[in-house]
């Protein structure tokens, strides 16, 4: 799919990085206001797809050298290690904790474990799409 | 140390053994294992001086302490006794099987981790006391002996005999099973000690009778009684120290084990006591008479353990009737309870011995074709005289243990004469005659097996091998064995007040107090008495049919061979398995389509019978929201959109209307307030038809392969039935809710439990974070199978040929 | 508005499965899409349409939106979205292997009994 589309590919190298990053607010937002993992994880998907349509799948690969593979793997770790964790402290599996700290440039920020399992929900929904998308565009 | 974890002890040592085989090659694996049921068998012994003493000791693990399910092994003096003859007899068949079976030649690491695998079995059967616990060990040395029988797996005759074994004892197992689950419901307990403890409210509960029947199926199938012995034959494939353990000393007697076990529970049944003392005794007649016919030497054992095993279960039915006599009368009853644990031991003793000398010559001579063998005596003189002992001792015959235990028996048919209750006054008389006929038979038998062996002349036509006497450390076991049994015959009475009195006590429950009140002495001549003159009797008639056998061993081949209950289950067999095949290529038509009729239909068959029958279909008009303009376009859209899908004539139309319902679906999402869908639901649509527009130099143009119009109405009605069901699921569901909804606790308690402020995240991430983690991990599974299935064609092309 | 969905979701199921029997693969795979669209407005119908605002807290605001049939359908989507390119995939490889997209023809044959 070699397309030679100037409007689009600039276009694109401007719309990408606004998707991107408004995933990324929402993906942050999740807990307060919509958004979350699911829909954070599918937007830079999106992005990801956008840039593939306008561009071709080598370019895509060489700017996005992951193997989303292992995008996957690290989000269930990231998930279950979450989950997992709370047995160290005696409590339940998947027993959440929260609290507000006090963080540089930020200044008072609400933390949350469950923020970390999203992030895991996040890298899984990114890595497995664009493991989807890519192969069957890969395919010859 | 806790005792019953040294159950598993065998199972752990199993895992161990494939990694001894591989390694270490000069030694015998079998050296390994034979230290195991040593240990064991140690380890057991000092339990005796605690069941002489009439206590009773439980050792618990607890598996699911939450649901308060623990597995619980009890040692008393019956449960001592099987364990001691599991790891006694098991010690011996290792050492023996250490010379039978060849280093080189043989799958050792196979068949000593089978052999493990079912020591663990059995211990189990006879030290659980829940019986579901129970039951699955039992079902465990189902697949151990399956696994041991077919040992030999290339051969034609192990597959079919394992088959055989498996299908009878499972059968049994599962009925077992029903009786278990019914005697818990009864005496809501699973602890087989509690239950006899509930005895009084079980005893008249109106499924007492069918748990009764129920279990003893189990317990006669496993015990080869009649008409279930016809795998036990048939299990002869298996190896010969196979045959010795599982299939003469252990396995077979956990059904005598079950119904001793339970005779304090059953024994108030006339049911229970007509059918046990019945069958026991149809079946000492039945294998009797049989093992004459036999010419394989293994074949002559088999029916001979089947009969052997009919006279222990006869003795445990009527020691049952010790429950229902009382004064100078119930003592002959409870000499049926010594009688049946005494030969228990016996039998294990003599028979093992005697397969284990089958096993020797067919190892040495090649064959155990009797019609082959004769005049072996000269050449295995150690061999013989061990054959010889065993056989007499099964004769009854003095001075062997078989002959005390024989005595005791006849005394106890001759008392069921005497019996008053259940018509035995009509009937008791069949129980000494059947009794004498059989002992005849199983005195021809018993000469049959070791005089044509080993006396006599050579025959004309060589053997396959040379015969010579085996090595010694072959002989080393039955020789032990043998020993045993001459032993025994000179010190019946400290067995009996070691392991026989213990035992009955167990056995007994609730007639004794005390071991000690067992007041049976065993003596060898206890004068001029009724049994000692049938004991004559056999001998003399014993003696003539035998010299006399050349004549009516004819008589054998009257019976036809479709007459036969081989033939019937072979039938029953074949009959299934046609039948079966014929049924599941009726409905099994090889198309998916079928298959999805069948789901659609039932899915709306179902649906709406229950929404009518069960009164489930209520619209509460009230409750439905208002009319909304937006929602009602959406709504128009939608239907638009679907037509155009069902109606597309390219692909490319069908795609984008497909996106249009997906859209649609979205702007139902924003007009409901649920904004986290509404986003979700926008990016996936365009993903999707990104996905699909990836896809579509790999599809076909839509066709619609000749569809015709009866076809597409088939269709139409399975789909307008699941479509209308749905509609009547939808407007009920949201009509009526049977308890209140979570949903309210968690808008509750989202900040102050939660710490967060939208409520469909945080029951993502938190509340119901499981069904995240698993809804991610499937996401993770079809990523991967969609890669696995385009980057992972596995050389397919040069496998191909191997179909071919 | 929730008979007016009622309709919708048996619409939606009809067409689903009137296409999930057809003989085409590519019928059968919209027919898996419209079906997971279907089965997602019925989650949705079931925990009830009312609710005058999103289930994210808000001050002053009492009537929230079910959150637990959205929670449920929003990982569903995900889900669909994963099998809907599983079985794509599945099919065009199908395709390829046996040069037809003709479900008659795809028949388990007794061969291989």
């Amino acid at each position: 799919m070699k397309t030679n589309d100037v409007i689009l590919q600039t276009g694109t190298k401007v719309v990408f990085f606004i998707i991107f990053l408004f995933s990324i607010h929402i993906f942050f937002a999740g807990h307060f206001a919509p958004g979350g993992g699911f829909v954070g994880g599918l937007l830079t998907t999106a992005a990801i797809v956008l840039l593939l349509l306008a561009f071709d799948l080598k370019t895509v690969q060489k700017a996005l050298p992951f193997n989303f593979m292992i995008v996957v793997a690290i989000g269930l770790l990231l998930a279950l290690g979450t989950a997992a964790g709370s047995i160290i402290f005696n409590v339940p599996f998947f027993t959440h904790a929260f609290g507000d700290f006090y963080l540089p440039l930020f200044g008072e920020s609400a933390l949350h474990t469950a923020m970390i399992f999203d992030a895991g929900v996040y890298l899984v929904v990114v890595g497995s799409t664009i493991t989807m998308i890519q192969t069957i565009g890969g395919d010859s | 140390m806790e005792f019953v974890l040294l159950i598993f002890l065998p199972l752990v040592a199993a895992l161990f053994v494939p990694l001894l085989y591989k390694r270490i090659k000069n030694i015998h694996t079998g050296w390994f294992v034979f230290v195991i049921p040593v240990i064991l068998f140690i380890y057991y012994l000092r339990f005796i001086e605690m069941t002489m003493n009439g206590n009773v000791t439980t050792s618990t693990l607890s598996w699911i302490p939450s649901l308060d399910i623990s597995f619980i092994a009890v040692i008393d003096g019956l449960s001592l006794l099987f364990s001691l003859l599991i790891t006694g007899i098991g010690s011996l068949v290792v050492l023996y099987s250490i010379f039978y079976l060849d280093k080189k030649q043989e799958k050792l690491n196979n068949f000593y981790v089978y052999l493990l695998m079912f020591m663990t079995a059995m211990l189990g059967i006879v030290q659980s006391d829940h019986v579901i616990s129970l039951y699955l060990f039992w079902e465990l040395t189902s697949i151990s002996s399956f696994l041991l029988i077919g040992y030999w797996f290339t051969r034609d005759r192990s597959r079919f005999g394992a088959l055989k074994s498996m299908m009878i004892t499972v059968f049994g197992g599962l009925m077992m099973l029903g009786g278990f689950v019914l005697l818990s419901i009864m005496g809501d307990s699973y602890s087989i000690r509690e239950l006899i403890g509930n005895a009084d409210s079980i005893i008249g509960h109106d499924y007492f009778t069918l748990a009764l029947v129920l279990i003893l199926l189990g317990a006669f199938t496993k015990s080869a009684q009649f008409p279930f012995y016809i795998w036990l034959p048939d299990a002869m494939e298996a190896p010969t120290p196979v045959s010795a353990y599982l299939h003469s000393a252990t396995m077979v007697k956990a059904g005598l084990y079950l119904v001793a076990r339970f005779t304090p529970l059953f024994a108030f049944s006339e049911v229970w006591v007509w059918l046990v003392t019945g069958i026991g005794l149809l079946t000492l007649f039945w294998g009797s008479f049989f093992a004459v016919k036999q010419t394989d030497l293994k074949a002559i054992l088999a029916f001979s353990t089947v009969s052997q095993l009919g006279l222990i279960m006869s003795l445990l039915g009527a020691s049952a009737v010790a429950y229902h006599v009382d004064g100078p009368d119930a003592i002959i009853f409870k000499v049926a309870a010594f009688a049946a644990i005494f030969h228990l031991i016996n039998h294990a003793m003599f028979k093992g011995s005697l397969f284990m000398t089958a096993g020797i010559v067919d190892h040495e001579t090649g064959t155990r074709d009797i019609r082959k063998l004769g005049g072996l005596m000269s050449i295995m003189p150690v061999s013989f005289t061990v054959a010889f002992i065993g056989s007499m001792s099964m004769a009854g015959l003095p001075p062997f243990s078989g002959f005390l235990s024989k005595e005791l028996f006849l005394t106890s048919m001759l008392a069921l004469r005497d019996f008053e209750l259940f018509n035995f006054a009509t009937w008791g008389i069949l129980f000494p005659i059947i009794a004498w006929i059989a002992s005849v038979f199983t005195f021809v038998y018993s000469f049959y097996f070791v005089f044509k062996t080993f006396a006599g002349k050579r025959k004309r036509q060589p053997l396959p091998k040379q015969p010579k006497e085996a090595p010694v450390g072959m002989l080393l076991s039955p020789v032990i064995l043998a020993t045993l049994v001459v032993g025994i015959f000179f010190i019946p009475n400290i067995v009996g007040k070691m392991f026989v009195k213990p035992a009955v006590v167990a056995m007994q429950f609730g007639l004794y107090n005390h071991p000690n009140e067992v007041a049976v002495h065993v003596s060898a001549w206890h004068g001029l008495t009724p049994e000692l003159l049938m004991t004559l009797g056999i001998i003399a008639v014993g003696a003539l049919l035998f010299l006399t056998m050349k004549r009516w061993q004819k008589l054998y081949e009257i019976q036809p061979q479709y007459l036969s209950l081989n033939a019937l289950y072979d039938s029953l067999m074949i009959f299934g398995e046609s039948g079966m095949n014929r049924l599941s290529r009726f409905y099994m038509t090889g198309l998916i389509r079928t298959y999805l009729i069948y789901m659609f239909a039932f899915i709306a068959a179902i649906t709406t019978i229950m929404l009518f029958v069960q009164d489930a279909f209520v619209v509460d008009m009230d409750s439905f929201s208002a009319l909304n303009a937006y929602g009602v376009m959406t709504a128009i859209i939608l239907v638009l959109a679907v037509c155009m899908v069902l109606f597309a004539k390219t692909r490319l139309a069908a795609i984008i209307a497909l996106g249009g319902v997906g859209y649609s679906v979205a702007l139902f999402f924003v007009i409901y307030k649920a904004p986290d869908l509404a986003l979700t639901q926008l990016v996936i649509e365009t993903v999707s038809v990104a996905l699909f527009l990836l896809a579509f130099k790999f599809l076909p143009t839509l066709k619609r392969h000749g569809e015709s119009t009866a076809f597409r109405f088939g269709n139409f009605v399975i789909a307008a039935a699941v479509g209308v069901t749905m509609t009547l699921v939808a407007l009920s569901a949201h009509s009526q809710k049977l308890i209140p909804s979570i949903s309210e606790y968690y808008k509750e308690t989202v900040f102050t439990e939660a710490a967060g402020g939208n409520i469909v995240n945080v029951i993502l991430v938190d509340y119901r974070g499981f069904d995240t983690l698993f809804e991610i991990a499937v996401l993770a599974i079809a990523g991967i199978g969609v890669y696995g299935m385009i980057r992972l064609r596995l050389a397919r092309k040069e496998n191909s040929d191997e179909n071919k | 508005m929730e008979f007016v969905m009622s309709i919708i979701i048996g619409i939606l199921f009809m067409a689903a499965v009137y296409l999930i029997l057809s003989r085409s693969l590519l019928r059968i795979i919209l027919g898996t899409g419209l079906l997971s669209h279907g089965a997602h407005l019925l989650i949705l119908t079931m925990g009830g349409l009312g609710g005058t605002s999103p289930p994210v807290l808000a001050e002053g605001v009492t009537d929230y939106a079910d959150p637990l049939p959205q929670a449920l359908i929003l990982t569903a989507i995900v889900i669909s979205f994963g099998v809907t390119a599983f079985i794509l995939v599945l099919f065009y490889r199908t395709y390829a292997e046996h040069q037809t997209d003709n479900m008659n023809l795809m028949k388990g044959n007794d061969e291989h009994d």
